[in-house]
């Protein structure tokens, strides 16, 4: 079971990891972009937030990572196995950004017009403005959503158990299934993710407060 | 190509908002060394003038030079202009320093952060070299003590003297003040023109849009009035003040006392 809880790790901090940088992206891509990279960008966050999960998952997992060997194999690397953690991260990154595109852009909106007026003033480049200004700035605005989000990427890793990928809810079943100790297993692995969903509580709290160091509280 | 004297060059400025022109053909020429006060009523461009100079706002027409070196523009091909090299405009912001009226203070940084920002990730300089320039320019605008502080934990006053310590530490060639006091309680008021008052004395170049005629008579070597994106009248401060030609400055001036 630790050894299917590690797996679910790595899904969701590698799922988080890309969907974070795919939010980025497409809420810059969004804000900033031209006409053609905004109704793209469009069109993934609203079709990615459209379908269920457990259907991407299941499109995403099969038909992507087929396209993807065929691809591959067009491009004469032969044909690949796709790594199963690999797949299992890209779902869940692409399923993330598509939120996280949305929790980004609020935020970034959020940020006051002044900060970034300041940042363009003192001859930063638009790269810097985004490094140094933007994206530090946004964060407090952004931090809640994200919190959201981490939350929903632990719990998205049991829905790869579908696919067959041994993380901790599919070792659950099979463990349970081979013993017939449904009950054990299955509190022990809710417990599992329950202490997960603590301890990411707690640091998610600290961060916060870290990031809203420079904002009067008013609560 | 002015000579090394001169420190911002500003030729037949137009600025056009949609159907609205709010600056119609403004030029000005601050020698180094100038306090320059922009005055007129709400509309009249003032701070949109300012904002074309460090291209903040970009012009509609009309020419920028800051130490001789003229700001290359190009057709937007829809009648307005963009910056032919966006290089050389960070540069030149690099070293143009504006005084925000609602301070814009980076929010997620100290007040040491905010100061030493611009040297260090613009200007390149090391940064515990910023850091030493930086601490002295808080002494000198009295917070010091408040380095390490962020600037939502700050009244306006000290926000805006710490926006001049930020304005100081780029070691500029011209401050651009867009109303710094516009946006202080009027108790708070004092505190920032005197610091701005001090850097006048010492012959800074400066362009300074202000609703303070008091102050700008007495810092500023020149003022110039704007009156619906026209400069209807500049000359000394004295002569502005004491003996305006113009009906509309005249009544500009009994209107604000």
């Amino acid at each position: 079971m630790l050894v299917g809880f590690i797996q679910s790790l790595k899904l969701a901090f590698g799922g988080y990891g890309l969907g974070l940088l795919i939010g980025i992206g497409g809420a810059c891509g969004k804000l900033y972009g031209g006409p053609i990279l905004r109704d793209l960008m469009e069109i993934y966050t609203t079709l990615i937030r459209a379908i269920p999960e457990l259907v991407l998952m299941l499109l995403l997992y099969y038909a992507g990572t087929d396209a993807l060997s065929q691809l591959l194999a067009l491009a004469g690397y032969g044909s690949v196995d796709i790594n199963a953690l690999t797949a299992g991260i890209f779902v869940i990154g692409v399923v993330q950004g598509a939120y996280a595109t949305e929790v980004f852009r609020g935020a970034i909106k959020a940020v006051p017009a002044g900060q970034i007026e300041a940042g363009r003033a003192y001859g930063m480049s638009p790269m810097k403005v985004l490094t140094r200004v933007t994206l530090p700035a946004m964060l407090p605005y952004a931090l809640p959503g994200l919190a959201n989000l981490w939350m929903v990427a632990t719990k998205d890793t049991a829905l790869l158990a579908v696919i067959g990928f041994s993380e901790l809810t599919l070792v659950t079943r099979q463990a349970a299934g081979s013993t017939k100790a449904y009950m054990l297993f299955f509190l022990a692995a809710g417990a599992i993710y329950l202490a997960w969903t603590l301890v990411s509580s707690l640091v998610i709290r600290f961060i916060e407060k870290r990031a809203t160091r420079g904002l009067v509280r008013t609560a | 190509m002015g000579g090394p004297e001169q420190a911002i060059q500003v030729t037949d400025l137009h600025k056009r908002f949609g159907s609205l022109e709010v600056l119609k053909g403004i030029s000005l020429t601050a020698r180094q060394g100038d306090v320059i006060a922009i005055i007129g009523g709400s509309g009249s461009g003032k701070s949109t003038f300012l904002r074309c100079i460090n291209l903040l706002e970009l012009p509609t027409a009309g020419t920028v030079s800051v130490h001789g070196e003229t700001i290359e523009m190009k057709s937007d091909g829809h009648g307005g202009l963009i910056p032919a090299n966006r290089r050389q405009v960070q540069r030149i912001r690099s070293r143009l320093a504006m005084v925000f009226q609602s301070f814009n203070l980076w929010q997620h940084m100290t007040v040491l952060q905010n100061v030493i920002e611009a040297p260090v990730h613009v200007l390149g300089v090391p940064k515990d070299q910023a850091i030493a320039t930086a601490e002295a320019l808080l002494k000198r605008v009295g917070l010091f003590e408040k380095r390490d502080v962020y600037p939502a934990f700050l009244s306006g006053g000290q926000q805006q003297r710490a926006a001049i310590a930020r304005a100081l530490a780029v070691q500029p060639l011209a401050m651009l003040f867009d109303e710094p006091t516009s946006a202080l309680d009027p108790e708070l008021v004092g505190e920032v023109l005197s610091v701005i008052g001090d850097l006048a004395r010492e012959k800074r170049t400066m362009l300074l849009v202000t609703h303070e005629m008091k102050f700008a008579r007495e810092v500023s070597n020149h003022v110039v009035f704007l009156h619906n994106g026209l400069i209807e009248e500049q000359g000394p401060p004295d002569e502005i003040f004491g003996a305006p030609k113009s009906e509309r400055l005249k009544k500009f001036i009994s209107s604000i006392h």
